[in-house]
């Protein structure tokens, strides 16, 4: 597919340039999204977007589908309302870090739990960046933030073992700079009828990077190839992974979706 | 012929009451004094082909309800002070995003955690003032179960005709008691249903300036795409910073209330044709003002009662009428003075407004206002 028509087909034209700073990493993932919702050749009438607030949930106001910009780290709650009360759209929850892990934490357990089939992809850029560069359960121990001047004394947060361990049925990382392949990991997550958790590792050269000397845009978005490393090619050679973080599908179950499971319900009394 | 007539408790009756005007989805999460009507929700949704959800949290409560009304379903939350407290954010979400919804706050003792299992009256300024903001607000108040069943039937047509969330405010003895419901009452009462659009779908426009004031809603999944936030917005529904349009688009929300006020404000009057002392009550101390009434008649005090139903948006004329009738005004609430405060506000200075209140966790009885009022117009 020619990239000019997936800008015509999924974003709104006219709502163009997005108001993320140069270098940030969220354009190439919100990109994937449309390529992949193309790809799977949904129908965009169908196709409903939800965020939080923050940097990475300004996107759906760009994106050509059922939008809508919830509250801060309410995504999920809104979503769950939207795909339960409608199944048959296909819901799409665009958050980040501190939106998705800190104040929407509770919600991002319950959704993996409740195996609801939403697609949740987070735009990971380690701080919060709308607000200016505080540290997020996602910065690393001891680096910077606006609110962390001595270092960060938190433990980062896994959000992949976190949702996997919540229940969610298709989990997976990958990052900006690996476009292709997060493209086709949104598919799959797509593609699962469940709770689907893509992390998408992005960059923040403006805040996270200039606070914590981690170079310019491009030397950020360099270490996301040098420092990560797929998970099968970290199993087959463990000595390669040593402080990297892993990539690609960390889990893939079927089991029945909560909707599904409702249905029964309803059709007990519809045989009535 | 056969009478339609039940025995129920108020929180059953508003779960009848929701489904008589279209209740089709409700998510929720459990608080006393509130929870039959989230219980009720999920024996009889699915039966209709409705939906219930139960969420991790009264946050995520809210939360739901409005994704589910942006579907195009008629929904409902139910909570009590601690769960209205926390819905108060999206609460606000709702009313500029213009999403109907219908918020239940059966109230009970606060501040915090107080009293779960009392009655109270305390969430008055709340259901007004509890999200930030200004913001417009329909607030509805019953008195007795048949009331509950009737008025939570007002609750979604208001929610569905303004394109707002409204507040039902219970208080937990009203939600609790059992009395007669006769469902035949409600026959031929119009059930309304929110105004779609029927333009072409690129010239949509979900936050138009119409001469109503109220657009037509989409549903999602309609073909209708649009941009749905909290930030202030364009007739688009896009975020905007233009001062013009801020101004414009925040004074609609209020207008489309303010300018239906004769269409949303309900409220009853008992004997109030000759009175001279006026109270002024809702909810359960209102049978007690009623009763009272009575008995200063048969006394020979002219009492009577001014009961709103429609507590928000608040009477002015109404009110400032009746204080130009009476010689006093006695506001009685289970609280510590909220409503009493605005009936001051439109009262004429002709009129004396004295203040009954109790928070004990207990009733206002029919005897301590029949001796308040001897006390207040000694």
């Amino acid at each position: 597919m020619k990239v000019s028509n997936v800008v015509k087909d999924n974003f709104r034209e006219d709502k163009l340039p997005h108001i993320w700073c140069p270098g940030c990493g969220h354009g190439i993932l919100m990109h994937a999204i449309a390529r992949a919702v193309s790809n799977k050749g949904l129908d965009r009438d169908k196709v409903v977007v939800v965020s939080g607030i923050g940097c990475s949930s300004r996107a759906p106001g760009y994106m050509n589908f059922n939008t809508l910009h919830t509250t801060h780290g309410r995504a999920l709650a809104f979503a769950t309302g939207i795909k339960m009360s409608q199944p048959d759209l296909h819901v799409i929850v665009i958050t980040g870090d501190g939106d998705a892990a800190a104040i929407g934490g509770n919600h991002l357990i319950h959704a993996c739990r409740r195996n609801i089939d939403l697609t949740t992809i987070v735009f990971n850029n380690n701080i919060y960046g709308m607000t200016g560069g505080q540290y997020s359960p996602t910065t690393p121990t001891n680096d910077y933030g606006t609110t962390a001047p001595y270092g960060n004394i938190d433990k980062t947060f896994d959000l992949c073992d976190l949702a996997k361990a919540a229940g969610a049925t298709y989990v997976a990382r990958s990052t900006a700079y690996h476009a292709r392949i997060i493209e086709k990991l949104i598919e799959n997550g797509l593609d699962n009828k469940g709770f689907s958790f893509i992390e998408g590792i992005s960059v923040c050269p403006t805040y996270y990077g200039r606070k914590n000397k981690k170079g310019n845009a491009v030397d950020m978005m360099k270490s996301l190839k040098e420092d990560t490393i797929d998970i099968r090619i970290a199993k087959k050679k463990p000595e390669l992974a040593e402080g990297k973080m892993l990539i690609g599908e960390f889990h893939n179950s079927e089991e029945e979706e909560y909707t599904a499971r409702y249905d029964k319900i309803i059709d007990l009394f519809e045989k009535e | 012929m056969e009478k339609n007539i039940k025995l129920l408790q108020g929180n059953e009756a508003c779960v009848e009451g929701a489904l008589a005007a279209g209740m089709n989805f409700f998510a929720g999460y459990p608080i006393t004094p509130s929870t039959e009507i989230a219980e009720l929700s999920a024996q009889k949704l699915p039966r209709i082909g409705g939906r219930f959800i139960q969420m991790e949290d009264e946050i995520a409560g809210m939360a739901a309800t409005l994704g589910g009304a942006l579907t195009g379903k008629k929904a409902m939350t139910a909570t009590s002070g601690p769960g209205f407290s926390l819905k108060q954010e999206n609460l606000g979400y709702g009313c500029i995003a213009e999403i109907p919804c219908v918020v239940v706050n059966v109230q009970r003792g606060g501040p915090s955690t107080g009293l779960p299992t009392s009655p109270a009256q305390g969430d008055i300024m709340q259901a007004k003032w509890g999200t930030h903001g200004d913001h417009p607000v329909i607030a509805l108040y019953p008195n007795s179960v048949q009331e509950i069943y009737e008025v939570t039937i007002d609750a979604f047509n208001n929610a569905e005709k303004y394109r707002t969330p409204v507040i039902l405010l219970l208080d937990e003895v009203i939600a609790h008691m059992r009395e007669k419901v006769d469902f035949d009452s409600v026959k031929g009462k119009e059930v309304f249903d929110r105004k779609k659009p029927t333009c072409p779908k690129d010239e949509y426009l979900a936050y138009e300036n119409t001469e109503d004031l109220v657009p037509p809603m989409a549903d999602f999944g309609s073909g209708y795409r649009y941009h749905v936030t909290g930030l202030v917005h364009d007739q688009f529904g896009f975020p905007s910073n233009n001062s013009e349009i801020a101004d414009t688009q925040i004074r609609r929300l209020l207008n489309k209330i303010e300018k239906n006020k004769k269409d949303i404000i309900k409220y009853e009057e008992y004997k109030m044709d000759d009175a001279e002392v006026a109270f002024v009550a809702f909810g359960s101390t209102s049978r007690s003002a009623k009763e009272s009434v009575d008995k200063l008649r048969s006394e020979g005090i002219k009492a009577g009662l001014y009961r709103p139903i429609t507590i928000w948006p608040f009477a002015d004329e109404k009110v400032k009428e009746i204080s130009e009738n009476v010689k006093n005004i006695i506001v009685a609430e289970m609280n510590l003075g909220q409503y009493v405060n605005e009936v001051k506000r439109v009262s004429s200075d002709k009129c004396k407004v004295d203040f009954y209140g109790k928070i004990n966790g207990h009733l206002i009885t029919p005897t301590e206002l029949t001796n308040f009022v001897k006390e207040a117009i000694r």
